[in-house]
């Protein structure tokens, strides 16, 4: 995973509730095996005209110019807000891949979806949760002509805007704390095989039958 | 001890430790494991060198890209293909079992765990699929994760959580007649939105819960994430162990005994608080069709289609014009004037052998209306097929000119050949009714499976009460 560190970048303002993880990334490209090469099918259906398939040039691919995406004003973003709900269906971890791959490395919404959220952050993403008149008043600034950028402190929890706003916002302890370093969550739960050793022997005894194999073992 | 939820005691005996902040080591009893979500957490795990923890806590089936048709030609799609046979592969290589394509128990996971008893009361249950909410029926913490947490739980047993916070929603005194499960739970995600349970664990309670059979409440707890709850349970009864008894990886001999001793207790001790408490009358419930791209833009089918221009709130009312553009519907058009174009009855929420006794019950001696081009009945696992056509269903289907179908997650989500061309709508027993869910441009209205075995035969939409007592 990669580290986060301290940034300015391009909001994009993404103005929908309930954005849900078949739009994120559609299901034709969950077929791949691999982990990458998602970004350019991020939103699909509403960033083509045309049907969407693995293994097909995108770049020769009819866009549609209405999507906020393909907006040249918000080339290069990196910062995507959005409204409430965001994330919602499916717990394919494929949308935080895709939403990676583009390079998106911080969502600022009033309210994301449980699963999703979790995801984001196992890809080095930052889903900030803000109050809806602020995030109202985001998106009446990144829609000007000449689009929004924000810097994001994850360390001082902060982000800043080039007019002197200063938004705070809450990150939990333990995820702000593996961000910035990149951590593997396998390998910290490791230092604690011991305790999961102890717990399975104890269980093993309370409660045989959660060890049971179909075969009887 | 203090009264506690069932929330509460799921929690804490699968707490292998716990820091300052609250973040737990939660053990998990079993991982369901498919072909989608796990080819890059085996990739992780073999990449880092690490075996799995417990290989034998882990089932695993494929059933998002597998054929409904004839399976002896293989899967024609190559990108399907490669993604079914990496889980075979996988499998053997990490010595986790699997029930392949071929094997009459494969099916979709969320049946075929259950059926299995490889989902058990009390246990810890996750799978890389968000509906594994569906396991809670049994009285178990089940939800889905990503990728990543399947990686974690495959090589260390346990997952990083926080808890949430409990939730209460009762389905107070019964429900009326043709109002099934599926009704019930449309009917709260319409109460209390899709982001009604977000953060929350919900425990489905009362006598409209209670009243329901182990399929029944499978159902309600598999669209628990649909109204933003990561995971949903029942209380243990004896409808619960009666289901489990006998199955093959349930217990037996001494160790059913203390099981169901454990078990009795799966509930939450009287006077118990919850965070929040939703209330609704059973009797209030009528059938529920979806109008709409969110599974919470729903109405009982004797309503109209709602009116942006009456929706104060304007994020919203701008979504629901939005919705119905996509939809191609009208605002305030009668649910029963709307005509439906194909059928689907099937999907983890509604593919089990009372889903489609249900749905044939509505069409014994009817046919498909002319007007529908396609009914597909896709059973939810190998084995609940074979049981359908001891009972004989398999022809009360086919005669009425529905499909019978092998099983899989077919046109739920069309990762397979099953799908909505652009611009068709559809009755469908699945749970999700997002814009190019079951194809782009296809338009899907979630329903019960006899509602959608009533759209089959009529045409269109209609009270399911309509054709069963009339
Ligand atoms: S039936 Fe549908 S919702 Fe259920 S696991 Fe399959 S694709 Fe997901």
């Amino acid at each position: 995973m990669k580290k986060f560190e301290k940034f300015t970048g391009v909001v994009c303002p993404l103005d929908r509730a309930n954005v849900d993880t078949d739009a994120i990334i559609p299901k034709q490209f969950l077929k791949s095996i691999k982990r990458t090469g998602f970004g350019p099918n991020l939103f699909d259906e509403w960033r083509y005209l045309d049907h969407g398939e693995p293994g097909m040039d995108n770049s020769t691919r009819p866009i549609n110019p209405d999507f906020v995406l393909n907006d040249p004003r918000y080339a290069g973003a990196s910062i995507l807000l959005a409204r409430e709900n965001f994330g919602c269906g499916s717990s394919r971890e494929h949308a935080p891949w895709a939403l990676a791959d583009y390079g998106f490395r911080v969502i600022i919404a009033p309210s994301f979806a449980d699963i999703f959220f979790n995801n984001c952050f196992k890809n080095g993403i930052l889903p900030i949760v803000l109050d809806g008149d602020v995030v109202d008043r985001l998106f009446q600034k990144s829609t000007r002509e000449e689009a929004l950028r924000i810097e994001v402190d994850l360390e001082a929890q902060r982000l800043r805007l080039a007019d002197g706003e200063e938004i705070g916002f809450d990150v939990d302890p333990f995820r702000k704390h593996c961000l910035p370093e990149g951590l593997d969550d396998i390998g910290l739960t490791l230092q604690h095989v011991d305790e999961i050793k102890a717990y399975e022997e104890r269980r093993r005894a309370e409660a045989p039958w959660l060890f049971k194999t179909a075969s009887g073992g | 001890m203090s009264a506690r939820t069932l929330y509460d005691k799921l929690w804490d005996s699968h707490v292998v430790r716990e820091d300052e902040d609250g973040t737990c080591l939660l053990y998990i009893d079993r991982q369901l494991v498919h072909e989608v979500t796990s080819p890059q957490a085996f990739e992780g795990l073999r990449l880092a060198g690490r075996r799995p923890w417990r290989a034998d806590a882990n089932l695993a089936t494929p059933d998002h890209n597998v054929p409904t048709t004839d399976r002896s030609k293989g899967i024609a799609d190559p990108i399907s293909r490669i993604q079914v046979e990496t889980l075979d592969h996988n499998c053997e290589e990490f010595g986790i079992t699997e029930f392949r394509m071929d094997d009459i128990r494969q099916g979709i996971v969320h049946v075929v765990g259950p059926e299995e008893g490889a989902t058990l009361p009390g246990m810890t249950v996750v799978c890389g699929d968000s509906h594994t909410s569906t396991h809670g029926a049994f009285g178990a913490l089940a939800h889905g994760i990503g990728t990543s947490e399947v990686e974690h739980v495959l090589a260390t047993q346990c997952l990083i959580q926080k808890k949430s916070r409990a939730m209460q929603v009762v389905i107070d005194g019964p429900v009326g007649p043709g109002v099934t499960a599926k009704d019930i739970v449309l009917a709260i995600i319409g109460e209390i939105g899709t982001a009604g349970g977000t953060g929350y664990a919900i425990e489905f309670a009362g006598q409209g819960i209670m009243g329901l059979s182990m399929e029944g409440r499978m159902t309600v707890c598999n669209m628990a994430i649909e109204a933003g709850a990561r995971a949903g349970f029942v209380a243990v009864d004896d409808k619960t162990i009666d289901y489990v008894r006998g199955r093959p990886y349930a217990p037996s001999g001494d160790d059913w005994d203390k099981a169901v001793a454990a078990w009795r207790d799966l509930h939450s001790d009287p006077g118990t608080v919850f965070d929040k408490t939703v209330v609704i009358k059973g009797e209030c419930i009528k059938p529920q069709v979806t109008w709409g791209t969110s599974p919470e833009m729903v109405v009982p089918v004797d309503a109209r289609v709602p009116n942006p221009d009456r929706e104060a709130d304007a994020v919203k009312a701008d979504g629901m014009r939005r919705a119905l553009a996509y939809m191609g519907l009208e605002a305030d058009t009668p649910i029963t004037d709307i005509p439906v174009d194909k059928v689907f009855i099937g999907s983890c929420t509604n593919s089990r052998i009372e889903d489609l006794r249900a749905a044939a019950e509505v069409v014994r001696g009817r046919r498909v209306a002319d007007n529908v081009k396609q009914v597909l009945v896709v059973p939810g696992s190998g084995l609940v097929k074979q049981q359908a056509e001891e009972e004989g269903l398999d022809r009360i289907f086919i005669q009425a000119g529905f499909e019978w179908r092998e099983p899989g997650c077919s046109m739920c989500l069309a990762m397979n050949a099953d799908r909505l061309e652009p611009g068709e709508r559809c009755a469908s027993t699945s749970n999700r009714n997002f814009e190019g869910r079951q194809g782009q441009g296809g338009r899907t209205h979630l329903v019960s499976p006899a509602m959608a075995a009533a759209a089959a035969v009529t045409g269109h939409f209609v009270d399911v009460n309509e054709l069963v007592t009339g």
